[in-house]
């Protein structure tokens, strides 16, 4: 198997006329874990965005260029295959409050209309939930409302949904910045058991965090991409000048 | 004035800088005391406005009970005459001073929800296209601004609207299925109070949809979602309760509506056959023969007539209001 999962070819990302993304060219490797960091505003969410689709969502926003996962250009798929194959979790914790957390859990194939026996659903729920380390806390309370959970909790349980679908890549915005310091480090050690399964890309505005997590570091300033390394050359011996500023705490 | 001025105002923590204002005996004394004095008369104006603010509200629910307390006072010569008999009384004969409203309340309630069940498949859709699809851009405020001026044109128009085209057009279509032909009748009224009625639940629709967290939606589409998959699992259950409100309001809207129902549902005072028969509403009722109320009992009659609208109305409102709670409370 190709070592190279998700590969972007100078990839663009505009709102309107807003350039934000700028010519992004980037590698990333199966069962790593990818930070994606910058400073506010420097196109980290948006190329995020951009690897599963959800960036055109969004009215008047358009990109040039070129996604592959697994040789495949995106964004010659239909978005609804892309993103069953590309899990995304958000920076604040949104389960459908209408929804059990049981619901929750298997929302992805109720939404896309498939029907699983029971026995496969309970099998994909608590599955999915033991892989983000919730199963234990929550395997007596399955018909309550998710939003009953705390925010980590929450959290976990946006990404077991994620998880539920069998994605290759899971895509996470940001995914701590809402969540308490111990929720957070639960969310962080999770990240180490889910790259046994899964490709993770994480933006971040936390430099300790992509320190901490990952494996390989991409640097984002002003819509460029400055610097892509391995983390620990990244924070140890950064090559760019902009990447020794933004580490050092010169900007931020 | 001025020591009142010190007691009231004196002590009162400064705002800005969470200090305790101790004393007026600064080098700029003239311009504090100044200040002070203009802030009483704040609290002041402060204090008035609330006061406005409580009568008016209250003088709302003074008219409402008012209202109804005249209804039932004025009432009386007919609840004496008729009885209960009233309600369930097939006839409405003025000259032998019989009166039973069933004819009317069975007209009221037929073709408010017969419009209702017409009307809810189209404020959907431009609720959701406007809500959704379309939020904004020239063609979704052209949709919007013509939608909300269905509620602005004047039922006596829709009337006239309805006698020449709407009523030509129903009765052509009763001959093809073989009922009496007459145009006039439950059928067509429903239809004009469907299109009087879209605006209200249409627009409250919109506004709900767009309101739904954004965040809920993405969470869908990151999922493989379709669009069509968002609204229905997303965004339709989040807005149940808006949406049952704005049906609500289209309802109460129906019940009520006099002149456009009264010019094309024949006005007759026998109980519909079926729906394409002509009947009568309670409102049309009161509309058409107030002025020929040549009698006390006969008046009254009427005016019970009202009372009974009123109530129906209320219950109705009441039944609905307990529905919304139930959807917001899952």
């Amino acid at each position: 198997m190709e070592s190279t999962i998700v590969k972007a070819v100078n990839y663009n990302a505009y709102f309107g006329d807003n350039h934000v993304v700028k010519n992004v060219n980037i590698e990333i490797p199966r069962n790593n874990v990818v930070a994606v960091m910058g400073p506010s505003g420097c196109g980290k969410t948006t190329f995020l965005r951009g690897i599963n689709r959800m960036h055109e969502l969004i009215p008047g926003a358009t990109s040039t260029g070129q996604i592959f996962l697994n040789n495949e250009d995106v964004y010659e798929m239909h978005p609804i295959f892309v993103r069953l194959k590309i899990g995304m979790v958000f920076q604040r914790p949104n389960p459908f409050p209408n929804l059990s957390i049981y619901d929750n859990v298997i929302a992805g194939y109720k939404l896309n209309g498939i029907k699983l026996p029971k026995a496969e659903k309970d099998k994909i729920v608590e599955q999915s939930l033991t892989r983000v380390a919730l199963w234990n806390e929550v395997k007596d309370s399955l018909t309550k409302k998710g939003s009953f959970l705390s925010g980590g909790q929450q959290q976990r349980l946006c990404i077991a949904r994620a998880v539920a679908m069998e994605p290759e890549v899971l895509l996470f915005d940001e995914p701590t910045s809402a969540l308490d310091p111990i929720s957070t480090s639960t969310v962080e050690e999770l990240f180490h058991e889910l790259k046994k399964n899964y490709t993770l890309i994480i933006v971040t505005h936390n430099m300790q965090q992509a320190a901490r997590v990952s494996d390989k570091t991409a640097f984002f300033y002003m819509g460029e991409l400055v610097e892509y390394d391995e983390t620990k050359q990244m924070f140890t011996n950064p090559s760019d000048i902009r990447t020794q500023n933004y580490i050092t705490g010169r900007f931020s | 004035m001025e020591s009142l001025v010190k007691n009231d105002l004196i002590t009162r923590p400064d705002i800005s800088s969470g200090r305790v204002i101790k004393s007026v005996n600064t080098p700029d004394t003239l311009s504090t005391t100044k200040r002070l004095k203009r802030s009483h008369r704040h609290i002041r104006a402060e204090n008035v406005f609330r006061r406005i603010l409580i009568i008016v509200g209250w003088a709302t629910v003074v008219l409402v009970a008012g209202i109804m307390v005249t209804l039932i006072f004025q009432s009386t010569l007919s609840i004496k005459a008729s009885g209960f008999g009233y309600l369930w009384g097939k006839t409405w004969d003025p000259v032998r001073d019989i009166f039973g409203v069933y004819p009317f309340l069975l007209g009221t309630l037929l073709t408010s929800f017969l419009a209702l069940l017409i009307s809810i498949p189209f404020s959907f859709a431009v609720a959701i296209f406007l809500g959704e699809y379309y939020p904004t851009g020239w063609v979704s405020n052209l949709l919007k601004n013509t939608v909300e001026l269905i509620a602005a044109v004047p039922s006596v128009i829709y009337g006239f609207w309805g006698l020449a085209v709407l009523v030509p057009i129903v009765r052509s279509f009763e001959s093809k299925i073989g009922v009496e032909p007459v145009g006039l009748g439950i059928f067509t009224s429903s239809l004009i109070l469907a299109i009087m009625i879209v605006p209200y639940a249409a627009s409250l629709g919109r506004s709900m949809i767009q309101m739904v967290p954004s965040t809920l939606k993405e969470a869908a589409y990151s999922l493989g979602a379709t669009r069509w998959e968002v609204i229905r699992s997303v965004v339709l259950p989040y807005t149940k309760s808006g949406m049952f409100a704005g049906i609500m309001l289209s309802l109460g809207r129906a019940l009520g509506e006099t002149m456009a129902v009264t010019m094309v549902i024949g006005n007759t005072s026998l109980i519909p056959k079926n729906i394409f028969a002509p009947g009568n509403t309670m409102a049309s009722v009161i509309a058409n023969e107030f002025t020929e109320a040549d009698h006390p009992v006969y008046l009254s009659a009427l005016i019970e007539l009202g009372l009974v609208l009123f109530v129906v109305t209320v219950l109705i409102n009441m039944v609905g209001k307990r529905l919304i709670k139930g959807f917001s409370k899952e």
